[in-house]
């Protein structure tokens, strides 16, 4: 009695994913919950574990097509292994005019893909798994349903521009951003293919820039106050809660004391209509090596500095093993960004769509400053808000960040609500 | 004593006639194939394609011996040419040819009927037997006309077949002409040319056109006559033969620039008229059943090869359409294979045509010249037989691949090629086409090494810019 293993469900808004990496072979005899194979999404890479026990028996399936949620991945089989039955040639003419629009197009396709793919010559295999492509969604004309190098560029032309045009609504989670028909390599160039967290990290950003009207507003804020409070407290806080009191707390409870008082910031824009939110989860920007990843941390100003400091810490590390569950890559409310840890003095950060709203923090830095009338040595850090415009206005804009500068360097004030 | 009916009757015993014969017995059709020349095979056995090539290849191991073994360090001293002989194997081969087919006939037991066909009514033939004898009436539920080509005449210029000749002729002369004057600059002409040239005949090609090989890809018909000029071949192009004397010495010929101007003379042994074929439909009857004929003497048909009148169709050279052996068989399979209820085309964009000559010209799809007057963006890959391996080590390196392919789709659209085994290596081109394959298919397909065939790879990764060879 064989087990379908399926595509689990992938998150909110998220329908489709790109199997990534097989982890077992046909033939392999797995134990229940062992992971069989990798797949990515626009957010994370997540792995399927196997439903029960058994010998991996079929991979529907190949390396780099495309499988919608509940889609057949494979099937687990009892006992000796059978051999691989090769995918069934569905009349591929039937399959392949459906276009790639609807994500459901993805989930009929598992067992055409492989044999149209096998008919259809090295040129249209190379694209296919160069651009990640589902083979029986590509309108095929050639002989006896194969497809031509042609069919596969055209495709490729076709989808390119559905892509660039994605709305402000949540995540669309439709075709993945194909690149155009590529341009010849010189010979000192080299075409690496973009992963598929990089695509949606690319259209995310067009997507900012081509929507809001995005502005940034610059601040500065001294310091020295809560280096101070930090020395103070350090091993104290250390010692209770088991993890360092951070700049991030107090940067994020900074924040929500300025969002509670200008609430368009924390707002979102939908169609004709502004969307003001009264919860504050506050996204946190966390560099990889495979690219910015932005955590959320929901209901912020629920939790305690400790809370905020252990969640961040938390995240930052899973973040970097790619082991984040994409409920908690989205809905956040607002976002900071520190882009300190690398070096940068003052910068202009770009909004995370659908917010209108996020906090640049950057370095510190030693300067001379005029406190009074004299010029003093103090630790700097430049802050930049970049805000919607449609949606935030200048003063409100200039009022929330010297709100959250007041409260980074007199950290009492959100003590005293003041 | 009434005959018995036949499923199928095929006039003309041809490439197009035997082939669409033999397929309409294997379907399970009662099939009978009337021909009056006393042999099968038609124009191409008897006196085309193989004797033709049975000379080329003769001729061509003479010319081998006399100038190309000194470098292989074969002395050979007074090389001698017994064309009896030569005409003998040729003879020989062509007999080989024929009463093969007349076995696959009784293999596949099709009523070979020796005879001359005539029409009396839709579905009915009279044959008159060619050893004389009562005329005897068959019917035929389809009757196929595959009467094919014969030599088109060239007014002023009469063929006797022994001082002015048509290919026939050519085909079986005596002697080794001094003087050969080719009239016609297509295949035909160019390959006998090849054969006396070789032999010992000076030739000259006269050409009406500006160009050799009409039809074909200009770089072939200019590489085509560079390398036959350096084997001798003497052309006049833009010329017409107005007039022939013939004499005691042979044969004048006066010329005439094509569009009209002053004459001048050329003196031969032998003059060979090459300047086409057209299709033969001579004492068939077409008038009696009311089968239509266009301006050119080609039996209309339609798509299916049907005639205009219900149960008789036509194939081959009596039709449109590129006059060669094997398209005449495709559509002969095509034919019959519709007549017993299955789907099956011809796709004449991937009949390839070869030219016989040394080296050999092969091509398949469109011309440069077609793609560009159709306003279709392409890009070409090229490949020398110079840098190709296994032509340096044959000492045979004249020539070239040239793959044309869509620019923006890298579809291959046509294949040309000049050079040793064109005519073998383009069939995996044909193949391309049928199944609309890139250029990169090609090129990522893998090709033995060393073979000639890798020209056709390496002018594949041209198109795409790349060629590692060149």
């Amino acid at each position: 009695m064989a087990t379908d293993i399926k595509v689990p469900a992938l998150g909110e808004s998220v329908n489709e994913a790109t199997v990534a990496r097989w982890l077992k072979k046909v033939g392999d005899s797995v134990a229940m919950d062992d992971p069989l194979v990798e797949l990515e999404t626009d957010k994370v890479t997540l792995e399927v574990n196997a439903p029960a026990a058994g010998t991996l028996a079929e991979i529907a399936v190949p390396e780099g097509a495309n499988v919608a949620v509940g889609a057949v991945l494979g099937r687990i089989g009892e006992g000796a292994a059978k051999a691989a039955a090769p995918a069934k040639p569905q009349p591929a003419a039937a399959v392949a005019q459906a276009e790639v629009k609807a994500p459901a197009a993805a989930a009929p396709a598992p067992a055409g893909n492989v044999a149209v793919l096998e008919r259809s010559g090295p040129a249209v295999r190379r694209l296919v798994e160069e651009n990640r492509l589902d083979a029986a969604a590509i309108a095929a004309t050639g002989k006896d349903g194969r497809l031509t190098k042609g069919d596969v560029l055209a495709h490729l032309e076709r989808a390119a521009p559905a892509a660039a045009g994605a709305k402000p609504a949540p995540a669309p989670a439709a075709a993945p951003a194909a690149p155009r028909v590529p341009r010849e390599l010189g010979p000192r160039e080299e075409r690496v293919r973009m992963t598929r967290l990089r695509r949606r990290i690319a259209e995310r950003l067009k997507e900012a820039q081509n929507n809001a009207a995005m502005l940034t507003t610059f601040n500065e804020a001294d310091m020295s106050e809560v280096m101070a409070l930090r020395e103070r407290h350090r091993d104290s806080f250390e010692k209770k809660y088991g993890v360092r009191l951070g700049f991030m707390s107090i940067f994020v409870k900074a924040c929500i004391v300025a969002l509670r008082e200008i609430p368009a910031v924390n707002a979102e824009i939908a169609g004709d209509d502004i969307i003001y939110k009264n919860h504050y989860d506050i996204g946190v920007a966390v560099g990889t090596e495979q690219g910015l990843v932005v955590p959320v941390v929901r209901d912020a100003d629920q939790l305690n500095f400790a809370d905020i400091e252990k969640t961040i810490a938390d995240f930052g590390r899973r973040a970097r093993d790619g082991k984040l569950s994409l409920d908690e890559l989205s809905g956040g409310t607002f976002t900071i960004s520190n882009g300190g840890i690398y070096g940068s003095l003052m910068s202009t950060p770009i909004l995370n769509p659908p917010q209108s709203g996020i906090l640049g923090m950057h370095k510190i830095q030693k300067r001379p400053i005029a406190v009074g009338d004299r010029i003093e040595i103090r630790p700097m850090m430049y802050l930049a808000l970049s805000y919607d415009h449609r949606v935030v206005d200048g003063r409100e804009a200039v009022t929330f960040l010297v709100r959250v500068k007041e409260c980074v360097e007199n950290p009492e004030r959100m003590l005293f609500e003041v | 004593m009434a005959e018995p009916a036949y499923d199928v009757i095929v006039i003309g015993g041809g490439p197009g006639g035997y082939v669409a014969a033999i397929r309409a017995a294997q379907l399970g059709f009662r099939t009978a194939c009337v021909e009056k020349r006393g042999s099968l095979g038609g124009t191409c056995l008897n006196v085309g394609c193989i004797p033709s090539k049975a000379l080329l290849q003769s001729s061509e191991k003479y010319a081998e011996a006399q100038h190309a073994l000194a470098q292989h360090g074969i002395k050979i001293a007074g090389v001698e040419l017994d064309l009896q002989t030569l005409m003998a194997r040729k003879d020989k081969v062509v007999g080989e040819n024929t009463r093969g087919v007349e076995f696959l006939f009784k293999k596949n037991k099709v009523d070979y009927v020796k005879g001359a066909a005539r029409f009396l009514a839709p579905g009915r033939i009279a044959v008159a037997p060619i050893n004389g004898g009562e005329t005897r009436e068959l019917q035929g539920k389809s009757i196929i006309i595959a009467t094919g080509s014969d030599v088109a005449p060239l007014p002023g210029v009469e063929i006797d077949e022994k001082t002015i000749v048509s290919s026939t002729g050519a085909l079986a002369l005596p002697a080794v002409p001094k003087r050969l004057v080719v009239i016609g600059g297509g295949y035909i002409g160019l390959e006998m040319g090849s054969v006396w040239r070789r032999l010992g005949s000076e030739v000259t090609v006269v050409e009406f056109l500006d160009r050799i090989i009409p039809g074909m890809d200009g770089e072939l018909s200019k590489n085509l006559q560079r390398v036959l000029t350096k084997q001798g071949f003497a052309f006049r192009l833009g010329t017409k033969v107005a007039a022939a004397k013939r004499g005691k010495d042979g044969v004048t010929l006066a010329l005439e620039p094509a569009q009209g101007g002053a004459r001048d003379e050329i003196a031969c042994d032998v003059a060979l008229v090459a300047i086409g074929r057209r299709p033969y439909t001579e004492g068939l009857g077409l008038e009696t059943v009311g089968v239509a004929v266009d301006n050119k003497g080609r039996i209309t048909v339609d798509g299916g090869f049907a005639t205009n009148v219900k149960g008789i169709y036509a194939i081959g050279d009596v039709i449109a359409g590129p006059m060669l052996a094997h398209k005449a068989s495709e559509e002969g399979v095509a034919l019959v294979e519709t007549l017993a209820g299955q789907k099956s085309h011809v796709n004449y964009d991937a009949v390839p045509g070869v030219i016989y000559t040394w080296p050999e010209v092969a091509s398949v799809g469109r011309t440069e010249e077609d793609l560009k007057s159709a306003g279709i963006a392409y890009k070409v890959g090229k490949f020398p037989f110079s840098a190709n391996a296994r032509a340096r080590a044959n000492a045979d390196t004249e020539g070239f691949v040239k793959i044309l392919a869509d620019r923006r789709s890298d579809r291959v659209l046509g294949v040309h090629i000049i050079g040793p085994d064109a005519g073998t290596m383009i069939a995996e081109a044909a193949l391309a086409l049928e199944y609309g394959a890139s250029a990169e298919d090609i090129a990522r397909t893998c090709h033995a090494h060393p073979t000639l065939n890798e020209a056709v790879k390496e002018a594949a990764l041209a198109v795409e810019g790349h060629p590692l060879h060149v």
